[in-house]
């Protein structure tokens, strides 16, 4: 549908008002409600993701996405980087592994932090004489840690930090 | 399909609970995926109709899952659909696509979960009032006891997988419907958005994600879901929402202070047209429903009640109207009855 007024633009806003009884539909771009005074509280809300998305060619240092991107695919569902770009949704779990390096700068964009500190799932009914999965996590990130230290990655051995310290925590709260 | 549960309220919107007159729910929703299938936007028909079937097993063999009500959304009417999304059992996108998703709703109506929507499975716990906290102990049983039988995408780094990066790590999303007329009449809400934004959460209209705000209700829920844990968000989200209803009733005391007459005509003009109009638009209910609803709570209208306010605002809505009346109808006709609906309503509360 077309702006009402300028007649141009492609409508976006759809306003229904009731004067002295008599009902007035308006159709109008973003930039003709604006002029009239009609603006939604929630029209300033960032949408960050498709921002985040968008930058990734642009703003990121070529050096650091290019790189590890290109030619890029998963190997489960085919997917590209390009491809997630611009859907800003992965095909499958295996994405995560295939993408997980410039997933790092992404997730930090969109959450502030690259590292889980929530729940994790129960194990299944099938493995459970398989209990000391606490301590296994606390060597992988052990590992993690060192790693992150070596490539001078301090956001990242931060973030694992603060998540040993809260498994410990935990570890020695079921001692 | 559905009648009876027409007939009464949903339980999210018995008007009980913590600062029920100005939350009117809260809703903790989790997302999860199922290892070795691709998430639903990517999958095809037989790789959805395998979740199916596991979900189908996991009914079958669970005892949390017993009780409730299990449907395909092939067996499931468009009208039922959009009884279940005015119900806010299942999001609007459950409408679009094709037969292969799926919907569970446990016998207190408080928790339903979504197969096959944007990501497999979508848990979640509906509670009247503010109760960020008791949702998601409900939410996350039901995800536990489902993580028995299925086995969850899940890394330890990235958390639970899902579609969209936006919802990794804990998958959850929290957040409160809101009541806000004194904010938007003071024309403070644009400052308490942006207040709102700053503490990493974000302000939605009344149906979640791209809706309009209708009669001044607002969804806030978490931004982040990576990096912080559950019982932070959680947290985040009730102080945020317990600052806001200070805020609001501040502005609403200074209407009462500067403008009284003028509120209390804007009140009882609203309850005229609610309790004499012939012909009302869902719309112009919610918006009318919304100066009542704060007569209310200033006990300028001193007869009614939380729970009323709430059952006409979801039996307005088009497909309750139906299901209320029990029959199909244009919306022509709806306009009429709804207006029948909300005069008996309100005359009951009057005797």
């Amino acid at each position: 549908m077309i702006c009402q007024d300028c007649k141009k633009r492609e409508a976006q806003v759809h306003l229904t008002q009731i004067i002295n009884n008599e009902k007035m539909s308006l159709s109008l771009c973003k930039e003709c409600a604006a002029a009239r005074g009609f603006h939604s509280p929630l029209e300033n809300m960032p949408f960050p993701l498709a921002e985040i998305l968008s930058g990734i060619g642009a703003k990121m240092p070529s050096s650091l996405t290019k790189a590890k991107t290109e030619g890029l695919a998963c190997k489960q569902c085919g997917l590209t980087f390009d491809e997630f770009a611009r859907l800003g949704r992965f095909g499958c779990s295996e994405c995560y592994t295939t993408f997980r390096e410039s997933l790092q700068t992404i997730m930090r964009k969109i959450h502030g932090a690259s590292l889980h500190r929530g729940k994790t799932p129960g194990l299944l009914e099938t493995d459970k004489d398989s209990q000391p999965l606490p301590i296994r996590e606390e060597e992988r990130l052990e590992k993690q840690l060192s790693k992150a230290i070596e490539d001078e990655d301090f956001e990242r051995a931060a973030e694992i930090r603060d998540k040993l310290k809260t498994l410990r925590g935990e570890l020695s709260v079921n001692e | 399909m559905f009648e009876d549960m027409s007939k009464s309220p949903a339980a999210w919107l018995t008007g009980k609970g913590d600062e029920a007159m100005v939350v009117l729910s809260t809703r903790v929703r989790l997302a999860r995926n199922v290892a070795g299938c691709n998430f639903p936007p990517a999958a095809d028909l037989e790789t959805k109709k395998r979740v199916v079937g596991y979900f189908d097993s996991t009914v079958a063999r669970s005892k949390t899952l017993a009780d409730g009500f299990y449907v395909k959304a092939s067996d499931i009417s468009d009208l039922d659909t959009n009884f279940l999304v005015e119900r806010h059992l299942v999001s609007p996108t459950f409408l679009n696509g094709e037969m292969t998703k799926a919907l569970f709703v446990d016998s207190t109506e408080r928790v339903s979960i979504m197969i096959n929507e944007e990501d497999h499975l979508r848990v979640q716990a509906l509670s009247p009032g503010l109760d960020p906290m008791g949702s998601y102990d409900l939410a996350s049983r039901f995800d536990t006891e489902i993580g028995h039988y299925l086995e969850y995408s899940y890394d330890p780094d990235f958390g639970y997988l899902t579609a969209c990066p936006t919802n990794a790590g804990t998958g959850m999303r929290a957040s409160v419907l809101i009541h806000l007329p004194g904010l938007v009449l003071t024309r403070e809400i644009e400052k308490v958005i942006s207040y709102i934004t700053r503490s990493d959460l974000v302000v939605r209209g009344f149906y979640g994600e791209g809706t309009d705000v209708l009669g001044n209700l607002f969804q806030i829920s978490n931004q982040n879901t990576l990096g912080i844990t559950e019982e932070e968000i959680l947290h985040r989200l009730e102080n945020v929402t317990r600052e806001i209803i200070e805020k609001e009733a501040g502005a609403r005391k200074r209407l009462i202070d500067e403008a009284a007459d003028m509120i209390e005509d804007k009140i009882w003009r609203a309850y005229g047209i609610l309790k004499h109009a012939r012909v009302l638009t869902s719309e112009e209910v919610m918006n009318l429903l919304s100066a009542v609803r704060l007569g209310h709570a200033l006990k300028i209208i001193d007869f009614l009640d939380t729970a009323t306010l709430n059952d006409i605002l979801l039996i307005s809505q088009p497909a309750h109207l139906q299901k209320y009346y029990g029959s199909e109808m244009d919306n022509i006709k709806r306009d009429f009855v709804r207006a029948q609906m909300v005069r008996e309503k309100l005359r009951e509360r009057e005797k």
